[in-house]
Protein backbone atom coordinates (compact mmCIF):
# COMPACT_ATOMS: atom_id res chain seq x y z
CA UNK A 1 0.00 0.00 0.00
CA UNK A 2 1.75 3.40 -1.10
CA UNK A 3 1.52 5.88 1.97
CA UNK A 4 -0.82 8.43 1.72
CA UNK A 5 0.69 10.34 4.51
CA UNK A 6 4.10 9.15 6.99
CA UNK A 7 4.34 10.43 10.51
CA UNK A 8 7.81 10.13 12.34
CA UNK A 9 8.30 10.78 15.65
CA UNK A 10 5.80 14.23 16.03
CA UNK A 11 6.09 15.97 19.27
CA UNK A 12 3.85 18.64 20.04
CA UNK A 13 4.89 21.01 23.65
CA UNK A 14 2.83 23.65 25.25
CA UNK A 15 5.07 25.83 27.60
CA UNK A 16 2.96 27.12 30.09
CA UNK A 17 3.11 29.05 33.65
CA UNK A 18 3.96 25.94 35.39
CA UNK A 19 6.31 24.29 32.96
CA UNK A 20 6.15 22.42 29.57
CA UNK A 21 3.39 20.22 29.07
CA UNK A 22 4.30 17.67 26.41
CA UNK A 23 0.81 16.54 24.11
CA UNK A 24 2.65 14.43 22.16
CA UNK A 25 5.93 12.37 23.04
CA UNK A 26 7.21 10.83 19.51
CA UNK A 27 4.59 9.22 17.91
CA UNK A 28 5.12 7.54 14.48
CA UNK A 29 2.72 6.02 11.68
CA UNK A 30 1.83 5.48 8.18
CA UNK A 31 -1.41 5.66 6.42
CA UNK A 32 -2.74 4.35 3.28
CA UNK A 33 -6.07 4.86 1.67
CA UNK A 34 -7.70 3.12 4.59
CA UNK A 35 -9.57 3.40 7.85
CA UNK A 36 -7.23 4.08 10.90
CA UNK A 37 -8.52 4.32 14.16
CA UNK A 38 -7.10 6.56 16.92
CA UNK A 39 -8.28 5.62 20.77
CA UNK A 40 -6.80 7.06 24.08
CA UNK A 41 -7.43 8.39 27.16
CA UNK A 42 -8.73 11.79 27.27
CA UNK A 43 -6.00 14.14 27.21
CA UNK A 44 -3.40 11.55 25.36
CA UNK A 45 -2.31 13.88 22.56
CA UNK A 46 -5.48 12.52 19.96
CA UNK A 47 -6.44 15.74 19.46
CA UNK A 48 -2.83 17.93 19.45
CA UNK A 49 -1.97 15.17 16.75
CA UNK A 50 -4.19 15.74 14.22
CA UNK A 51 -4.18 19.40 14.23
CA UNK A 52 -0.13 18.97 14.24
CA UNK A 53 -1.15 17.35 10.75
CA UNK A 54 -2.86 20.19 9.60
CA UNK A 55 -0.62 22.52 10.46
CA UNK A 56 -2.83 24.21 13.29
CA UNK A 57 -0.99 23.98 16.29
CA UNK A 58 -1.37 26.78 18.19
CA UNK A 59 1.70 29.46 17.43
CA UNK A 60 2.75 30.05 20.56
CA UNK A 61 3.16 26.03 20.89
CA UNK A 62 6.21 23.68 18.93
CA UNK A 63 5.48 20.94 16.41
CA UNK A 64 8.34 19.01 15.21
CA UNK A 65 8.75 15.59 13.67
CA UNK A 66 11.62 13.82 12.23
CA UNK A 67 9.25 13.34 9.15
CA UNK A 68 5.80 14.65 7.90
CA UNK A 69 5.03 13.88 4.57
CA UNK A 70 1.68 13.76 2.44
CA UNK A 71 1.54 12.28 -0.51
CA UNK A 72 5.11 13.29 -1.85
CA UNK A 73 5.44 16.76 -0.38
CA UNK A 74 7.43 17.35 2.91
CA UNK A 75 4.87 19.10 5.00
CA UNK A 76 8.09 20.68 7.19
CA UNK A 77 9.13 22.69 4.72
CA UNK A 78 6.60 23.24 3.02
CA UNK A 79 5.67 27.31 3.12
CA UNK A 80 2.40 28.01 4.57
CA UNK A 81 0.89 29.25 1.59
CA UNK A 82 1.39 25.34 0.19
CA UNK A 83 -0.03 24.24 3.67
CA UNK A 84 -3.17 26.29 3.56
CA UNK A 85 -3.72 25.66 -0.25
CA UNK A 86 -3.59 21.85 1.23
CA UNK A 87 -5.75 22.56 4.00
CA UNK A 88 -9.57 22.25 3.30
CA UNK A 89 -8.98 21.10 -0.64
CA UNK A 90 -6.81 17.70 -0.02
CA UNK A 91 -6.07 17.77 3.66
CA UNK A 92 -9.26 18.31 5.95
CA UNK A 93 -9.81 17.53 9.65
CA UNK A 94 -13.55 17.80 11.10
CA UNK A 95 -12.89 19.44 14.74
CA UNK A 96 -14.23 17.66 18.08
CA UNK A 97 -16.10 21.08 19.04
CA UNK A 98 -18.19 21.36 16.09
CA UNK A 99 -19.97 25.01 17.78
CA UNK A 100 -16.36 26.58 18.32
CA UNK A 101 -15.18 25.80 15.08
CA UNK A 102 -17.91 26.67 12.94
CA UNK A 103 -18.16 31.03 12.70
CA UNK A 104 -20.56 32.07 15.43
CA UNK A 105 -22.00 34.81 13.24
CA UNK A 106 -22.27 33.60 9.30
CA UNK A 107 -24.95 30.98 8.63
CA UNK A 108 -24.31 27.66 8.17
CA UNK A 109 -25.18 27.30 4.53
CA UNK A 110 -22.63 30.32 3.83
CA UNK A 111 -19.96 28.79 5.27
CA UNK A 112 -20.09 25.50 3.92
CA UNK A 113 -20.87 27.61 0.26
CA UNK A 114 -17.41 29.77 1.21
CA UNK A 115 -15.61 26.58 1.78
CA UNK A 116 -16.29 25.28 -1.78
CA UNK A 117 -15.69 28.22 -3.41
CA UNK A 118 -12.30 29.28 -1.83
CA UNK A 119 -10.83 25.61 -3.26
CA UNK A 120 -13.21 25.38 -6.69
CA UNK A 121 -14.60 27.70 -9.06
CA UNK A 122 -18.13 27.17 -9.09
CA UNK A 123 -21.05 29.45 -9.21
CA UNK A 124 -23.23 30.82 -6.38
CA UNK A 125 -25.81 28.71 -8.06
CA UNK A 126 -24.31 25.63 -8.39
CA UNK A 127 -21.93 26.13 -4.48
CA UNK A 128 -25.72 26.36 -2.67
CA UNK A 129 -26.85 23.42 -4.51
CA UNK A 130 -23.90 21.10 -3.73
CA UNK A 131 -24.42 22.27 -0.44
CA UNK A 132 -28.09 21.54 -0.29
CA UNK A 133 -26.94 18.09 -1.24
CA UNK A 134 -24.03 17.56 0.95
CA UNK A 135 -26.40 18.37 3.93
CA UNK A 136 -29.13 16.11 2.99
CA UNK A 137 -26.13 13.69 2.36
CA UNK A 138 -25.26 14.12 6.32
CA UNK A 139 -28.72 13.29 7.06
CA UNK A 140 -29.84 16.55 7.81
CA UNK A 141 -33.74 16.18 7.81
CA UNK A 142 -34.58 19.81 6.80
CA UNK A 143 -31.17 21.03 4.56
CA UNK A 144 -33.27 24.39 3.38
CA UNK A 145 -34.03 25.77 7.29
CA UNK A 146 -30.83 24.21 8.88
CA UNK A 147 -28.93 25.77 5.67
CA UNK A 148 -30.04 29.61 6.79
CA UNK A 149 -29.24 28.69 10.89
CA UNK A 150 -26.44 30.08 12.62
CA UNK A 151 -24.33 27.42 15.00
CA UNK A 152 -26.38 28.77 17.98
CA UNK A 153 -29.61 27.78 16.29
CA UNK A 154 -28.83 24.17 15.50
CA UNK A 155 -28.58 21.08 18.02
CA UNK A 156 -25.19 19.17 18.72
CA UNK A 157 -25.58 16.75 16.25
CA UNK A 158 -26.69 19.07 13.59
CA UNK A 159 -23.53 21.24 14.29
CA UNK A 160 -21.39 18.40 14.00
CA UNK A 161 -22.65 16.97 10.56
CA UNK A 162 -22.86 20.94 9.57
CA UNK A 163 -18.93 20.57 10.14
CA UNK A 164 -18.72 17.38 8.22
CA UNK A 165 -20.88 18.62 5.42
CA UNK A 166 -18.51 21.47 4.99
CA UNK A 167 -15.01 19.64 5.39
CA UNK A 168 -16.25 16.85 2.89
CA UNK A 169 -17.73 19.75 0.20
CA UNK A 170 -14.33 20.28 -1.33
CA UNK A 171 -13.52 16.04 -1.61
CA UNK A 172 -10.07 16.05 0.58
CA UNK A 173 -7.97 12.92 -0.02
CA UNK A 174 -7.12 13.03 3.60
CA UNK A 175 -9.37 13.05 6.37
CA UNK A 176 -8.76 13.76 9.80
CA UNK A 177 -12.11 13.18 11.63
CA UNK A 178 -11.76 14.13 15.61
CA UNK A 179 -14.75 12.16 17.42
CA UNK A 180 -17.10 13.20 14.37
CA UNK A 181 -20.13 11.18 15.45
CA UNK A 182 -19.98 11.64 19.30
CA UNK A 183 -22.74 14.05 19.04
CA UNK A 184 -25.05 11.83 17.30
CA UNK A 185 -27.71 9.46 18.11
CA UNK A 186 -26.82 5.99 16.75
CA UNK A 187 -28.94 5.46 13.87
CA UNK A 188 -27.72 8.98 12.30
CA UNK A 189 -24.13 8.11 13.33
CA UNK A 190 -24.02 4.57 11.35
CA UNK A 191 -25.60 6.97 8.58
CA UNK A 192 -22.69 9.62 8.57
CA UNK A 193 -19.96 6.71 9.13
CA UNK A 194 -21.66 4.72 5.56
CA UNK A 195 -20.73 8.03 3.65
CA UNK A 196 -17.50 8.13 5.13
CA UNK A 197 -16.83 4.37 4.75
CA UNK A 198 -17.74 4.75 1.30
CA UNK A 199 -15.52 7.97 0.42
CA UNK A 200 -12.61 5.59 1.20
CA UNK A 201 -13.67 2.46 -0.48
CA UNK A 202 -14.79 4.05 -3.66
CA UNK A 203 -12.35 7.34 -3.59
CA UNK A 204 -9.09 5.79 -1.97
CA UNK A 205 -9.24 8.98 0.76
CA UNK A 206 -7.48 8.11 3.55
CA UNK A 207 -9.32 8.43 6.84
CA UNK A 208 -7.75 9.44 10.56
CA UNK A 209 -10.78 8.52 12.98
CA UNK A 210 -10.28 9.95 16.45
CA UNK A 211 -12.88 8.25 18.62
CA UNK A 212 -13.25 6.90 22.48
CA UNK A 213 -16.18 5.06 21.16
CA UNK A 214 -14.51 1.25 20.97
CA UNK A 215 -17.60 -0.63 20.05
CA UNK A 216 -17.42 1.71 16.56
CA UNK A 217 -13.61 1.43 16.16
CA UNK A 218 -14.10 -2.12 16.73
CA UNK A 219 -16.46 -2.67 14.08
CA UNK A 220 -15.79 0.37 11.41
CA UNK A 221 -11.89 0.48 11.17
CA UNK A 222 -8.99 -1.19 9.74
CA UNK A 223 -6.49 -0.48 12.37
CA UNK A 224 -6.40 1.18 15.73
CA UNK A 225 -3.93 2.98 17.34
CA UNK A 226 -4.03 3.45 21.41
CA UNK A 227 -2.16 6.56 22.65
CA UNK A 228 -1.15 6.94 26.23
CA UNK A 229 0.36 9.94 27.84
CA UNK A 230 1.37 11.21 24.51
CA UNK A 231 2.69 8.06 22.58
CA UNK A 232 1.20 4.99 21.41
CA UNK A 233 1.46 2.39 23.36
CA UNK A 234 -0.36 0.29 20.95
CA UNK A 235 -1.70 -1.28 17.66
CA UNK A 236 -3.48 -3.31 16.88
CA UNK A 237 -6.04 -4.50 13.92
CA UNK A 238 -9.40 -3.36 14.40
CA UNK A 239 -10.96 -6.73 14.47
CA UNK A 240 -8.38 -8.10 17.37
CA UNK A 241 -9.21 -5.29 19.63
CA UNK A 242 -10.74 -7.42 21.50
CA UNK A 243 -7.77 -9.38 22.31
CA UNK A 244 -5.62 -5.94 22.85
CA UNK A 245 -2.01 -6.84 24.79
CA UNK A 246 -1.61 -3.49 26.73
CA UNK A 247 -3.28 -3.02 30.04
CA UNK A 248 -4.63 0.52 29.33
CA UNK A 249 -6.54 -0.67 26.21
CA UNK A 250 -7.82 -3.97 28.06
CA UNK A 251 -8.75 -1.71 30.73
CA UNK A 252 -10.83 0.51 28.53
CA UNK A 253 -12.26 -2.42 27.00
CA UNK A 254 -13.71 -3.44 30.19
CA UNK A 255 -14.67 -0.48 31.72
CA UNK A 256 -17.53 0.35 29.55
CA UNK A 257 -21.04 -0.01 30.25
CA UNK A 258 -22.71 -2.46 28.44
CA UNK A 259 -26.25 -2.90 27.54
CA UNK A 260 -27.92 -5.55 30.06
CA UNK A 261 -25.08 -5.72 32.19
CA UNK A 262 -25.83 -5.06 35.77
CA UNK A 263 -22.24 -3.72 37.21
CA UNK A 264 -21.83 -0.99 40.02
CA UNK A 265 -20.36 0.94 40.01
CA UNK A 266 -18.26 0.18 36.99
CA UNK A 267 -14.66 -0.88 36.85
CA UNK A 268 -12.27 1.71 36.05
CA UNK A 269 -8.65 1.47 35.43
CA UNK A 270 -5.85 1.29 37.94
CA UNK A 271 -3.26 3.70 36.18
CA UNK A 272 0.43 2.64 36.21
CA UNK A 273 3.16 5.41 36.12
CA UNK A 274 4.74 3.02 33.88
CA UNK A 275 2.63 3.65 31.19
CA UNK A 276 3.53 7.05 30.51
CA UNK A 277 7.30 6.65 30.57
CA UNK B 1 -43.54 9.31 45.39
CA UNK B 2 -43.41 12.79 44.80
CA UNK B 3 -42.15 14.25 41.14
CA UNK B 4 -39.73 16.93 41.68
CA UNK B 5 -39.50 18.04 38.12
CA UNK B 6 -42.51 18.20 36.02
CA UNK B 7 -43.08 19.23 32.33
CA UNK B 8 -46.60 19.03 31.17
CA UNK B 9 -47.56 19.62 27.33
CA UNK B 10 -44.38 21.51 26.74
CA UNK B 11 -43.77 23.53 23.24
CA UNK B 12 -40.93 25.92 22.08
CA UNK B 13 -41.59 27.13 18.98
CA UNK B 14 -38.42 29.20 16.91
CA UNK B 15 -39.81 31.50 14.37
CA UNK B 16 -42.48 28.62 13.03
CA UNK B 17 -40.92 25.80 13.51
CA UNK B 18 -41.56 23.57 16.70
CA UNK B 19 -38.66 22.37 18.67
CA UNK B 20 -40.73 21.02 21.12
CA UNK B 21 -44.25 19.59 21.09
CA UNK B 22 -46.44 19.13 23.78
CA UNK B 23 -43.68 17.20 25.31
CA UNK B 24 -44.56 15.90 28.95
CA UNK B 25 -42.05 14.38 31.32
CA UNK B 26 -42.57 13.64 35.13
CA UNK B 27 -39.00 13.17 37.21
CA UNK B 28 -39.32 11.53 41.10
CA UNK B 29 -37.65 12.82 43.32
CA UNK B 30 -34.48 11.01 43.71
CA UNK B 31 -34.40 8.96 40.55
CA UNK B 32 -32.50 9.42 37.12
CA UNK B 33 -34.61 9.79 34.75
CA UNK B 34 -33.23 9.33 30.84
CA UNK B 35 -33.70 11.18 27.40
CA UNK B 36 -33.11 9.77 24.17
CA UNK B 37 -33.68 10.40 20.92
CA UNK B 38 -33.16 11.31 17.20
CA UNK B 39 -30.48 14.13 17.03
CA UNK B 40 -32.65 17.20 16.51
CA UNK B 41 -35.83 15.62 18.49
CA UNK B 42 -35.43 18.22 21.32
CA UNK B 43 -33.61 16.51 24.14
CA UNK B 44 -31.20 20.07 24.70
CA UNK B 45 -34.78 22.49 24.46
CA UNK B 46 -36.66 20.89 26.92
CA UNK B 47 -33.47 20.58 29.18
CA UNK B 48 -32.57 24.59 28.33
CA UNK B 49 -37.03 25.38 28.76
CA UNK B 50 -36.28 24.01 32.58
CA UNK B 51 -33.13 26.04 33.01
CA UNK B 52 -35.36 29.14 31.45
CA UNK B 53 -33.12 29.02 28.21
CA UNK B 54 -35.69 28.32 25.67
CA UNK B 55 -38.83 30.50 24.69
CA UNK B 56 -41.80 28.35 25.72
CA UNK B 57 -44.85 29.30 24.29
CA UNK B 58 -47.47 26.02 25.32
CA UNK B 59 -47.03 24.04 28.46
CA UNK B 60 -46.33 24.02 32.31
CA UNK B 61 -42.66 23.72 34.38
CA UNK B 62 -42.73 22.64 37.86
CA UNK B 63 -39.68 22.32 39.79
CA UNK B 64 -39.96 20.90 43.47
CA UNK B 65 -43.70 21.90 43.70
CA UNK B 66 -43.13 25.65 42.46
CA UNK B 67 -44.42 26.62 38.68
CA UNK B 68 -41.71 28.33 37.04
CA UNK B 69 -43.10 31.18 34.48
CA UNK B 70 -41.02 32.72 31.36
CA UNK B 71 -37.25 33.03 31.40
CA UNK B 72 -36.91 34.52 34.56
CA UNK B 73 -34.96 31.54 37.11
CA UNK B 74 -33.84 32.83 40.58
CA UNK B 75 -30.87 32.37 42.84
CA UNK B 76 -32.75 29.77 44.59
CA UNK B 77 -33.08 27.78 41.34
CA UNK B 78 -29.81 27.67 40.33
CA UNK B 79 -28.80 26.55 43.85
CA UNK B 80 -31.73 23.90 43.47
CA UNK B 81 -30.59 23.11 39.94
CA UNK B 82 -27.50 23.03 37.80
CA UNK B 83 -26.64 21.97 33.90
CA UNK B 84 -23.90 20.38 32.18
CA UNK B 85 -24.46 21.29 29.05
CA UNK B 86 -23.61 19.28 25.81
CA UNK B 87 -21.31 22.03 24.43
CA UNK B 88 -18.82 22.58 27.07
CA UNK B 89 -16.91 24.81 25.13
CA UNK B 90 -19.96 27.01 24.81
CA UNK B 91 -20.48 26.98 28.56
CA UNK B 92 -17.27 27.64 29.76
CA UNK B 93 -15.96 31.29 29.57
CA UNK B 94 -13.43 31.20 27.48
CA UNK B 95 -11.02 34.00 28.91
CA UNK B 96 -11.63 32.74 32.58
CA UNK B 97 -9.40 30.34 34.04
CA UNK B 98 -10.70 26.68 35.40
CA UNK B 99 -10.41 28.18 39.06
CA UNK B 100 -12.33 31.42 38.12
CA UNK B 101 -15.21 29.42 37.07
CA UNK B 102 -15.16 27.39 40.19
CA UNK B 103 -15.11 30.32 42.35
CA UNK B 104 -17.75 32.44 40.85
CA UNK B 105 -21.21 30.09 41.58
CA UNK B 106 -19.43 30.12 45.37
CA UNK B 107 -19.69 33.85 45.41
CA UNK B 108 -23.16 34.45 43.69
CA UNK B 109 -24.05 32.53 46.62
CA UNK B 110 -22.26 33.53 49.24
CA UNK B 111 -20.66 29.83 49.98
CA UNK B 112 -17.25 30.08 51.62
CA UNK B 113 -14.49 27.03 52.24
CA UNK B 114 -13.83 27.86 48.84
CA UNK B 115 -10.46 26.42 48.81
CA UNK B 116 -11.59 22.92 49.89
CA UNK B 117 -14.69 22.99 48.05
CA UNK B 118 -12.67 23.49 44.47
CA UNK B 119 -9.89 21.37 45.54
CA UNK B 120 -12.26 18.32 46.09
CA UNK B 121 -14.19 19.10 42.75
CA UNK B 122 -11.28 18.79 41.07
CA UNK B 123 -10.12 15.59 42.35
CA UNK B 124 -13.85 14.26 42.22
CA UNK B 125 -13.87 14.80 38.13
CA UNK B 126 -10.25 13.39 38.10
CA UNK B 127 -8.58 16.61 37.18
CA UNK B 128 -5.10 17.52 39.18
CA UNK B 129 -4.12 20.61 40.69
CA UNK B 130 -2.28 20.99 37.89
CA UNK B 131 -5.48 21.99 35.50
CA UNK B 132 -6.37 24.73 38.00
CA UNK B 133 -4.93 27.92 36.68
CA UNK B 134 -5.39 26.82 33.07
CA UNK B 135 -7.66 28.38 30.34
CA UNK B 136 -10.40 26.60 28.95
CA UNK B 137 -8.27 26.52 25.08
CA UNK B 138 -5.09 24.96 26.94
CA UNK B 139 -7.24 21.61 27.64
CA UNK B 140 -8.56 19.00 26.04
CA UNK B 141 -12.06 18.38 24.78
CA UNK B 142 -12.50 15.68 27.91
CA UNK B 143 -11.02 17.90 30.31
CA UNK B 144 -13.34 20.43 29.30
CA UNK B 145 -16.32 18.64 30.23
CA UNK B 146 -14.89 17.51 33.54
CA UNK B 147 -14.57 20.84 34.31
CA UNK B 148 -18.20 21.74 33.68
CA UNK B 149 -19.14 18.49 36.21
CA UNK B 150 -16.92 19.99 38.51
CA UNK B 151 -19.05 23.21 38.03
CA UNK B 152 -22.36 21.66 38.65
CA UNK B 153 -21.33 19.96 41.53
CA UNK B 154 -19.81 22.29 43.49
CA UNK B 155 -22.85 24.23 44.74
CA UNK B 156 -24.21 20.55 45.98
CA UNK B 157 -26.89 20.97 44.01
CA UNK B 158 -30.45 18.28 44.18
CA UNK B 159 -31.11 18.18 40.61
CA UNK B 160 -28.79 17.78 37.92
CA UNK B 161 -30.18 18.34 34.03
CA UNK B 162 -27.21 16.28 32.25
CA UNK B 163 -26.71 16.77 28.42
CA UNK B 164 -24.53 13.92 27.33
CA UNK B 165 -22.02 14.51 30.22
CA UNK B 166 -19.91 12.01 29.11
CA UNK B 167 -20.00 11.75 25.06
CA UNK B 168 -16.51 13.64 24.84
CA UNK B 169 -14.81 11.40 27.03
CA UNK B 170 -13.17 8.32 26.63
CA UNK B 171 -14.41 5.13 28.24
CA UNK B 172 -12.09 4.94 31.02
CA UNK B 173 -12.77 8.46 32.18
CA UNK B 174 -16.17 8.06 31.61
CA UNK B 175 -16.42 4.98 34.06
CA UNK B 176 -15.16 7.47 36.68
CA UNK B 177 -17.20 10.00 35.81
CA UNK B 178 -20.73 7.66 36.15
CA UNK B 179 -19.54 6.25 38.74
CA UNK B 180 -19.32 9.57 40.14
CA UNK B 181 -22.15 10.83 39.26
CA UNK B 182 -23.92 7.68 40.91
CA UNK B 183 -22.29 8.24 44.17
CA UNK B 184 -23.24 11.72 44.48
CA UNK B 185 -26.47 10.84 43.46
CA UNK B 186 -26.94 8.22 46.71
CA UNK B 187 -25.18 10.33 48.97
CA UNK B 188 -26.97 13.23 48.12
CA UNK B 189 -30.55 11.91 46.70
CA UNK B 190 -29.80 14.05 43.79
CA UNK B 191 -32.07 13.64 40.88
CA UNK B 192 -31.09 13.17 37.83
CA UNK B 193 -32.74 14.16 34.29
CA UNK B 194 -30.31 12.88 31.69
CA UNK B 195 -29.45 13.14 28.04
CA UNK B 196 -27.41 10.66 25.89
CA UNK B 197 -27.63 9.15 23.00
CA UNK B 198 -25.64 6.05 24.18
CA UNK B 199 -27.83 3.29 25.28
CA UNK B 200 -25.40 1.51 27.66
CA UNK B 201 -24.77 4.67 29.33
CA UNK B 202 -28.85 5.46 29.85
CA UNK B 203 -29.57 2.05 30.90
CA UNK B 204 -26.57 1.96 33.30
CA UNK B 205 -27.58 5.13 34.61
CA UNK B 206 -31.23 5.54 34.72
CA UNK B 207 -34.60 3.41 35.53
CA UNK B 208 -36.55 4.87 33.07
CA UNK B 209 -36.37 6.64 29.75
CA UNK B 210 -38.59 9.06 27.52
CA UNK B 211 -37.76 8.19 23.52
CA UNK B 212 -38.07 11.68 21.75
CA UNK B 213 -38.55 12.22 17.83
CA UNK B 214 -39.34 15.18 16.50
CA UNK B 215 -40.20 17.46 19.28
CA UNK B 216 -42.73 14.41 20.69
CA UNK B 217 -42.27 11.95 23.37
CA UNK B 218 -42.93 9.06 21.35
CA UNK B 219 -42.48 6.30 23.65
CA UNK B 220 -41.86 6.33 28.00
CA UNK B 221 -40.60 2.71 29.39
CA UNK B 222 -38.20 1.77 32.17
CA UNK B 223 -34.61 0.36 31.24
CA UNK B 224 -35.63 -3.19 31.95
CA UNK B 225 -38.14 -3.26 29.45
CA UNK B 226 -35.38 -1.95 26.92
CA UNK B 227 -33.32 -4.24 27.81
CA UNK B 228 -35.22 -6.91 27.42
CA UNK B 229 -36.93 -5.73 23.99
CA UNK B 230 -40.35 -4.70 25.42
CA UNK B 231 -40.72 -2.12 23.26
CA UNK B 232 -43.44 -0.51 21.44
CA UNK B 233 -42.09 1.86 19.06
CA UNK B 234 -39.98 1.34 15.85
CA UNK B 235 -37.64 4.22 15.94
CA UNK B 236 -36.39 2.63 19.87
CA UNK B 237 -36.10 -0.53 18.31
CA UNK B 238 -33.98 0.64 15.65
CA UNK B 239 -32.16 2.63 18.13
CA UNK B 240 -31.45 -0.83 19.60
CA UNK B 241 -29.78 -2.74 16.58
CA UNK B 242 -28.04 0.82 15.95
CA UNK B 243 -26.29 0.44 19.22
CA UNK B 244 -24.56 -2.85 18.06
CA UNK B 245 -22.09 -0.71 15.83
CA UNK B 246 -20.99 -0.63 12.45
CA UNK B 247 -22.01 -3.12 9.98
CA UNK B 248 -20.64 -2.73 6.32
CA UNK B 249 -23.03 -3.53 3.70
CA UNK B 250 -21.54 -6.39 1.78
CA UNK B 251 -21.32 -5.69 -1.54
N1 LIG C 1 -2.75 25.39 24.80
C1 LIG C 1 -2.39 24.42 25.64
N2 LIG C 1 -1.58 24.65 26.68
C2 LIG C 1 -1.20 23.67 27.51
N3 LIG C 1 -1.59 22.38 27.41
C3 LIG C 1 -2.39 22.08 26.39
C4 LIG C 1 -2.85 23.07 25.46
N4 LIG C 1 -3.65 22.47 24.55
C5 LIG C 1 -3.70 21.16 24.91
N5 LIG C 1 -2.96 20.93 26.01
C6 LIG C 1 -2.76 19.65 26.69
O1 LIG C 1 -2.29 18.68 25.77
C7 LIG C 1 -2.76 17.38 26.11
C8 LIG C 1 -3.28 16.69 24.87
O2 LIG C 1 -4.47 17.34 24.44
P1 LIG C 1 -5.40 16.75 23.28
O3 LIG C 1 -6.44 17.80 23.03
O4 LIG C 1 -4.59 16.31 22.13
O5 LIG C 1 -6.05 15.49 24.03
P2 LIG C 1 -7.05 14.40 23.44
O6 LIG C 1 -6.33 13.10 23.41
O7 LIG C 1 -7.63 14.88 22.17
O8 LIG C 1 -8.14 14.32 24.60
P3 LIG C 1 -9.76 14.29 24.55
O9 LIG C 1 -10.14 12.88 24.33
O10 LIG C 1 -10.14 14.71 25.95
O11 LIG C 1 -10.20 15.24 23.49
C9 LIG C 1 -3.83 17.58 27.19
O12 LIG C 1 -3.35 17.13 28.43
C10 LIG C 1 -4.07 19.07 27.21
O13 LIG C 1 -4.36 19.53 28.51
N1 LIG D 1 -32.24 29.35 18.61
C1 LIG D 1 -32.79 28.51 17.72
N2 LIG D 1 -33.30 28.96 16.57
C2 LIG D 1 -33.87 28.12 15.67
N3 LIG D 1 -33.96 26.79 15.83
C3 LIG D 1 -33.47 26.27 16.97
C4 LIG D 1 -32.86 27.09 17.97
N4 LIG D 1 -32.46 26.29 18.98
C5 LIG D 1 -32.80 25.03 18.63
N5 LIG D 1 -33.42 25.02 17.42
C6 LIG D 1 -33.91 23.84 16.71
O1 LIG D 1 -34.61 22.99 17.60
C7 LIG D 1 -34.43 21.63 17.22
C8 LIG D 1 -34.14 20.80 18.46
O2 LIG D 1 -32.83 21.10 18.93
P1 LIG D 1 -32.20 20.37 20.20
O3 LIG D 1 -30.89 21.05 20.44
O4 LIG D 1 -33.16 20.35 21.31
O5 LIG D 1 -31.98 18.89 19.66
P2 LIG D 1 -31.38 17.61 20.40
O6 LIG D 1 -32.46 16.59 20.52
O7 LIG D 1 -30.68 18.03 21.63
O8 LIG D 1 -30.35 17.09 19.30
P3 LIG D 1 -28.83 16.56 19.44
O9 LIG D 1 -28.93 15.14 19.83
O10 LIG D 1 -28.30 16.72 18.03
O11 LIG D 1 -28.12 17.44 20.41
C9 LIG D 1 -33.36 21.61 16.15
O12 LIG D 1 -33.96 21.38 14.90
C10 LIG D 1 -32.76 23.01 16.18
O13 LIG D 1 -32.36 23.47 14.91
MG1 LIG E 1 -9.49 15.61 21.67
MG1 LIG F 1 -28.66 18.18 22.13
Amino acid sequence: MSALLTVEDLRVRFPTRTGVVEAVRGVSFTLGRERLGIVGESGSGKSQTGRAIMGLTPPHADASAKQLAFDGIDLISAPPKLRRDLRGKRIAMILQDPKYSLNPVMSIGRQIVETLRRHERVSRAEARERALDMLAAVQIRDPARVFDLYPHEVSGGMGQRAMIAMMLVAGPELLIADEPTSALDVTVQLEVLSILDKLVAERGMGLIFVSHDLRLVSSFCDRVLVMYAGRIVEEIAASELANARHPYTQGLLNCMPVIGADRHPLPVLDRKPEWAL
Amino acid sequence: MTVTVSVENLSVVYDDFRALDAASVQVEAGESFGLVGESGSGKSTLLRAIAGLAPVSEGAIRVQGRELHGARRDKAFYRAVQMVFQDPYGSLHPRQTVDRQLVEPLAIHGIGDGERRILKALDEVGLGSGFRFRYPHQLSGGQRQRVAIARALILEPSILLLDEPTSALDASVQAEVLNLLEQVRRDRKLTFLMVSHDLGVVTHMCERLAVMQGGRVVERLTSADLVAGRIAEDYTRNLMVASKGFRRKSA
